[in-house]
């Protein structure tokens, strides 16, 4: 009997640690956008990616709609070419819609932000998204800045 | 001046003496751990002791710990406006260092001075060496099957941890302070990858803290003087011990998992 109550108290032991284990895989990690990934791939090309990363999000009018799943340098032109995989449940994006790399908040992570275009065809696996808009960065727009304001005073001086 | 050389010169002998067997010992336990296959049921027993009996301190701890990781983030991330990001902060935080680490702290402080207590009072009242009389194997009889519940208690208490903590987070930041839950998990779920995150923190380094804490508890028991005073010697080295090699480890493992070189 003893050794029955033992054998119990082991069994929901090691049940409650396994229970952990799915909590932590289910709701806590990305174990759900992970693996299943029947997102129809269109890649975009950007002089400049700045921060983008595999797995940040895509979004239409701020919802999102799919994720970067790659990154990759094009050795000729030199351009940043960028595969996207869209929900197919968006199956019905203009084939003229354009993607540029925006920034959520001041500081936030990058993501890639579509607007949708006016065609009539959609775009579908394997297309190229022609109208696109690099990142910006930080440190070449203050220069630019400075450099008009620096050209503006010089003849004042 | 020259005895002053030889102290340090016999010091360093004797540890490296100490640090080779050890090494002898954890090889004779896994040797010894196959016997185990002919009878679970003396490790089912050790479970009970090692990994039931801890669940209340894990439990509470957990809660607490991922309650005060709640509060503090909310009082440092509201200064930013990024409280969304308080899940993301307690999850992190909990799976890559605080629920391997606290636990294996916590384990060596519950479990791991209790097993060299057993141990050791075994050696100095000379039941160890009364069973290799009758021909028994203390390894296969006594060690192992203590060392592999050790070994399975650390991964499973350090989830149940984690668990525990991230629900503490979730009950002071969404129910107490006001965080908005979506945003809470999605965020979360957004950040903590499976494999990178949930396989490298909680599976990769509870196993090791198990292995490193409950081969420190054993080898000090069994290497304990028998005397009274030699076990209460053991059992505080045998939490020091632990508790350093845990922290040493986790930094190595950390700038081996998530380091940027």
């Amino acid at each position: 009997m003893r050794q029955k109550n033992l054998e119990l108290m082991v069994g929901l032991f090691v049940a409650l640690g396994l229970a952990a284990f799915l909590i932590l895989a289910l709701k806590v990690s990305d174990l759900t956008s992970i693996g299943n990934d029947p997102g129809y791939r269109i890649t975009a090309r950007f002089e400049n990616i700045g921060g983008l990363k595999v797995r940040s999000p895509v979004t239409l009018g701020g919802v999102r709609i799919g994720r970067v799943i790659g990154i990759d340098l094009d050795p000729q032109s030199y351009e940043a070419v960028v595969t996207l995989s869209i929900d197919p449940r968006y199956n019905r994006l203009p084939t003229d819609s354009g993607a540029s790399i925006l920034t959520s908040g001041l500081l936030g992570e990058q993501y890639v932000g579509l607007e949708p275009g006016g065609m009539e065809s959609y775009l579908k696996n394997g297309s190229v998204i022609k109208l696109t808009q690099s990142a910006l960065v930080l440190e070449k727009l203050i220069g630019r800045v400075l450099t008009s304001t620096a050209a503006g005073d010089a003849p004042q001086k | 001046m020259t005895a002053g050389l030889t102290g340090i010169g016999g010091f360093i002998l004797h540890k490296l003496a100490r640090l080779g067997r050890a090494n002898l010992f954890l090889l004779r336990l896994l040797g010894a751990l196959r016997f185990l296959f002919r009878r679970p049921g003396w490790l089912i027993k050790q479970l009970y002791a090692v990994g039931v009996l801890s669940l209340p301190i894990i439990l509470v701890s957990g809660l607490f710990v991922g309650m005060v990781l709640g509060l503090q983030g909310y009082a440092n991330l509201v200064e930013f406006g990024a409280t969304s990001s308080l899940g993301t902060v307690v999850a992190l935080s909990l799976i890559r260092e605080l629920g391997p680490v606290l636990t294996a702290l916590l384990y060596a402080g519950r479990a791991g001075s209790a097993l060299t207590a057993e141990i050791g009072l075994m050696k100095a009242t000379e039941q160890l060496a009364s069973m290799q009389m009758m021909a028994v194997d203390p390894f296969q009889r006594v060690l192992a099957p203590r060392f592999l519940a050790g070994c399975l208690a650390v991964p499973i208490l350090t989830g149940i941890f984690t668990a525990v903590g991230i629900l503490g987070g979730y009950l002071v930041a969404v129910v107490q302070l006001g965080v908005d839950g979506g945003a809470f998990w999605a965020q979360m779920q957004a950040k903590v990858q499976l494999f990178a995150d949930i396989g490298n923190g909680v599976l990769i380094k509870s196993a090791v803290f198990g292995i490193l804490a409950n081969w420190v508890a054993l080898f000090e028991g069994y290497e304990t003087l028998p005397t009274a005073e030699g076990v209460s010697l053991a059992t505080t080295r045998t939490v020091v011990i632990t508790s350093l090699a845990v922290l040493g480890w986790d930094f190595l493992l950390t700038a081996l998992m998530f380091g940027v070189w």
